[in-house]
């Protein structure tokens, strides 16, 4: 779908997040970039997002950059918005009335979960559910190519498997491109078709992971031994990255 | 709703046994009016010089809230065009802080010279509300969700766009701030060039009949306009308080209820 070629990203203030970044996007596959903090994952991310341009090197797109969700770390709403028109966002900025934009937010809010609280206030919501809206958001224009950056990191465990299964599930019915950014291995193995391990700052790709596993994954997954030796291998790259091999 | 009547019973009982004290000790130390008038003879001025103060209240007042309506619609459009550019920020700002740290008795008479005396005291009320709504306004388009500025610019809105469906909700509770300041800056500010006018006649709002009765030592009638420039402060407080309220309470923390 897409590639990056020796991607640098140098800040005005000097820091360098990405240094020779060389990574492939498959067409409908879920990639997980996986690293430890601050390593310019999200960097590379909001580039594939079109947020910064690269300082040197390119991002080449097979056939131009398709429709994209973007879900931050938090959920980012507008907090004086209902969830409807948060959900609306999208759709209104590409100039659909609320009246033509209705049913495709009825279907975002269906596909997480969400039905009945189109006229709830982000406020009013869980953590949780605060995510899901930000998750209906995204897929509001039906995107191909999905960006989350580390969009379960500040939940609980439980709301945390949670939402992994659902979007595994979003993910199978709308076949969209996820590409994931997270620093837990684990999380990384349970949604992965393949995962991209970065070195510590500045951020390039030392290690690529395929977890061989079926596309629809459950409990029963977590316990398999696929499961287990993908998480070994995924820590012990994050390790060497890390250089600590 | 959890708040107990005693909530505004108290208040109100603090604020009517100090006027029973003040009547008391008018009346059993018979302390003459143009010394010290008692609650009672307050009232009574009200009422009998009613005619008279309900002209001069509507005055203040009129004039109170024309000025802060050409406060907000300055303030607002220029915080927008500081936005906008850095250059006009740079341009204006000192020359804002320059008029709100003057202060405003300095101004008013040589304004008065310039100007008519009613349109001079339009404009000293217009000068010290402006720069909260200024400032505040500034403040709130600056502080917008910086991953919601991404989020737009990644769906490629317009300025225009990001203006109105983000930057202006984000402010909204800074500019409501900035509004419930301005609104008794505006009633000061009225107040502080009428008395520097002096003027007489048709236009003349409460500060000049304060002026005018304390020359005539009518002091009941002092009295009774002060009752009723405080009264004309609260009220306005009170109605932008609401209008926070009415605006707000369903998403900003500022209105959430304390409960529990």
């Amino acid at each position: 779908m897409l590639t990056l070629r020796g991607v640098d990203k140098v800040f005005a203030n000097g820091a360098q997040a990405l240094a020779g970044l060389d990574l492939d996007v498959r067409e409908g596959e879920f990639l997980s970039l996986l690293g430890p903090s601050g390593c310019g994952k999200s960097t590379a991310l909001r580039m594939i997002a079109g947020l910064g341009e690269p300082t040197r090197g390119a991002i080449a797109w097979r056939a131009g950059r398709p429709e994209v969700g973007f879900v931050f770390q938090d959920a980012v709403l507008m907090p004086w918005a209902s969830v409807f028109d948060n959900v609306w966002l999208p759709l209104r900025l590409a100039g659909q009335s609320r009246a033509q934009a209705s049913p495709k937010i009825e279907a975002a809010l269906d596909l997480v979960g969400l039905q009945g609280f189109a006229r709830a206030y982000p406020r009013e919501l869980s953590g949780g559910m605060r995510m899901r809206v930000s998750i209906a958001r995204a897929l509001a224009m039906r995107p191909a190519l999905l960006l989350m950056d580390e969009p379960f990191a500040a939940l609980d465990e439980i709301t945390r498997q949670k939402l992994n299964d659902d979007l595994l599930r979003l993910k199978q019915e709308l076949g969209a491109t996820v590409i994931f950014v997270t620093h837990s291995v684990f999380e990384s193995v349970y949604l992965s078709d393949r995962i991209a391990v970065f070195s510590a700052r500045p951020g390039r790709v030392t290690a690529e992971i395929e977890v061989a596993a079926p596309a629809l994954r459950n409990d029963d997954f977590r316990l398999s031994q696929t499961y287990a030796q993908a998480c070994r291998s995924a820590t012990d790259a994050l390790h060497a990255a890390m250089g600590e091999a | 709703m959890r708040r107990s009547l005693i909530d505004y019973v108290l208040p109100l009982f603090v604020f009517l046994a100090m006027l029973g004290l003040w009547e008391a000790v008018v009346r059993i130390n018979a302390i003459p009016p143009y010394v010290l008038p008692a609650p009672s003879l307050i009232g009574a001025t009200l009422v009998k010089d009613w005619d008279t103060l309900s002209g001069a209240l509507m005055v203040t007042l009129r004039i109170t809230f024309q000025a802060l309506l050409a406060a907000t619609i300055g303030g607002v459009t220029l915080a927008i065009l500081f936005a906008r550019s850095r250059w006009i920020e740079r341009s204006f700002l000192p020359l804002a802080v320059v008029l709100q740290v003057t202060p405003i008795v300095a101004i008013a008479p040589l304004l008065l010279v310039y100007l008519e005396a009613n349109t001079a005291v339009l404009v000293c009320a217009f000068l010290v509300a402006f720069f909260p709504i200024l400032s505040n306004m500034a403040l709130g388009l600056a502080s917008a969700d910086h991953n919601l500025i991404d989020l737009f610019e990644l769906y490629k809105a317009s300025r225009w766009k990001q203006l109105v469906l983000l930057r202006l909700p984000a402010a909204l509770p800074y500019f409501l701030g900035g509004l419930r300041i301005a609104g008794g800056l505006a009633l000061i500010g009225a107040i502080v060039a009428e008395i520097a006018a002096g003027s007489a006649g048709q236009g003349a709002g409460l500060a000049f009949r304060i002026v005018e009765a304390g020359f005539r030592l009518n002091i009941p009638r002092m009295f009774a306009a002060l009752a009723l420039i405080s009264a004309s402060g609260v009220l306005i407080y009170l109605i932008f308080t609401l209008l926070s309220w009415a605006l707000l309470s369903r998403w900003h923390d500022s209105s959430r209820e304390r409960g529990l």
